[in-house]
C-alpha cells in the first residue's frame, strides 16, 4: 500500500517526518540499518530521488547516518533521538494549537477537556 | 549533457497553424518528468518526433547529444498512447519479438512483472481486456534498459490498483542513469513521483516548468491545483 500525502506539503517533507516518526516509534531501532532508497521508493511509490533528499534531511539532523556504500543506519545517539523526540512533539502541538485558534478554542477549554473529558 | 534538448522547435500538420511553436526545453539524465497539458495541446506530437515518428518543420531535437536517428531510436523506450502490436500475436511472441529486436531487452524482468500481475503468457493480445493490453505493453516498454522512457498516458485506460502497481512498476525500474518522460492529464496520480514537469499549453509553449516539490514548498499548492489554475487563466473563450 502506498503512504499518502497531503497534496499541498512538498513530498520529501512528509516522508522526511513520516521516516522520523518511525525511528522515534521504535520501527527502525537505534544502530540498525534503514531499508535502501529504492526499498523505499517502492513502499512509498515515490520517486527515488525524492526519498534520497528526505534522507539527506534526515542526515543533515545527525538522527540517520551513511556507513558507506552499506547504507544509512538509525543513530545509536541518544541526545540526538531525544531532540528529534522534542521536535516532532512540538510540532504536533503547534499544529494542534493552530488548527484550535483557528475554531476560536481557548487554552481554558482544553485544560477543561484534558481534566474532564468534555468541555 | 541532456538526455532530452530540444531547440527552437517547430511542427505544423498544415500550412495554417503550428501545432509546436517556438518549443526549447532541456532535460537532465536520472529524473522523472511529467509532460502536462490539456488534450490537443501537442505533447504526443512532440513525443513522436523525439520518437522518429514525424518529422519536424524546423528546429532541433537532441537525443543524449545526438540528432534523431535509428541510433538514438535504440536508446528510447517509448509507449504510445495507442497499442501497436499485432493483436494475433500471443504474449510470448511478443517477448520473442522484443527479445529478437532490442539489444537491452531483459526478458526475465517482463516475465517476472507479468508474473506479478498474473497475466497469462500463453494468451492472444486480442484476447486481453483493454486494460490488460495497456499493462503488457508498459511492462514490455519498462523491460528494455533505456536511456530515455517515454511513456504516452501510460495509466488512462486501467484501474486504480492497476495504477498503482503501474506506477510502481516506473519507480521499480528507475534508474540514476535514465530519464523517464510521462506526458498525462491525471496530474494528481503521478505528481508524486515527478521530479521536474512541464505545463505545455497549445501551440505546444511551455506556460511553466520546474521542480514539483518547489511548488508544494514555495506556493502551498500541488500541481494538480497549479494546473487547474494556469489552464483556467490561460485559455480565452
Amino acid at each position: 500500500m502506498a503512504w499518502k500525502f497531503e497534496a499541498e506539503t512538498p513530498v520529501y517533507l512528509q516522508i522526511e517526518r513520516k521516516i522520523c516518526a518511525d525511528i522515534l516509534s521504535g520501527k527502525y531501532p537505534a544502530d540498525t540499518q534503514l531499508p535502501s532508497v529504492r526499498q523505499f521508493a517502492v513502499e512509498a511509490s515515490v520517486n527515488p530521488n525524492t526519498i534520497q533528499k528526505a534522507l539527506g534531511e534526515l542526515e543533515d539532523t545527525g538522527i540517520v547516518y551513511s556507513k558507506g556504500t552499506v547504507g544509512r543506519f538509525v543513530t545509536g545517539d541518544e541526545n540526538i533521538l531525544e531532540q528529534e523526540r522534542r521536535k516532532a512533539k512540538k510540532r504536533v502541538i503547534e499544529e494542534f494549537l493552530k488548527s484550535s485558534v483557528s475554531l476560536g478554542i481557548t487554552k481554558q477549554e482544553i485544560i477543561d477537556y484534558l481534566n474532564e473529558g468534555d468541555i | 549533457m541532456y538526455t532530452l534538448e530540444c531547440k527552437q522547435l517547430y511542427k505544423s500538420y498544415d500550412k495554417r497553424r503550428n501545432v509546436i511553436e517556438n518549443l526549447n526545453l532541456q532535460i537532465p539524465e536520472g529524473k522523472i518528468v511529467g509532460l502536462l497539458g490539456p488534450n490537443g495541446c501537442g505533447k504526443s506530437t512532440l513525443i513522436k518526433m523525439v520518437a522518429g515518428l514525424l518529422q519536424p518543420t524546423s528546429g532541433e531535437i537532441l537525443i543524449c547529444g545526438n540528432p534523431v536517428s535509428e541510433i538514438t531510436n535504440s536508446y528510447i523506450s517509448y509507449l504510445p498512447e495507442r497499442t501497436y502490436f499485432d493483436s494475433e500475436m500471443k504474449v510470448n511472441q511478443l517477448i520473442d519479438l522484443f527479445d529478437e529486436f532490442y539489444s537491452d531487452y531483459d526478458r526475465a524482468k517482463t516475465l517476472h512483472m507479468l508474473r506479478d500481475l498474473g497475466i497469462d503468457i500463453n494468451m492472444r493480445l486480442k484476447t486481453l481486456s483493454k486494460g490488460t493490453k495497456e499493462k503488457v505493453q508498459l511492462v514490455m516498454v519498462m523491460s528494455r534498459n533505456a536511456n530515455l522512457y517515454m511513456l504516452d498516458e501510460p495509466i488512462g485506460g486501467v484501474d486504480p490498483a492497476a495504477r498503482d502497481y503501474i506506477l510502481n512498476t516506473i519507480v521499480a525500474n528507475y534508474n540514476p542513469k535514465s530519464t523517464v518522460l510521462i506526458t498525462t492529464h491525471l496530474i494528481s496520480d503521478v505528481e508524486k513521483l515527478l521530479d521536474e514537469f512541464f505545463f505545455i499549453g497549445y501551440g505546444g509553449a511551455i506556460l511553466r516548468s520546474g521542480n514539483a516539490d518547489d511548488v508544494r514548498e514555495n506556493e502551498g499548492k500541488s500541481l494538480d491545483q497549479l494546473f487547474r489554475e494556469e489552464f483556467r487563466c490561460s485559455v480565452n473563450y
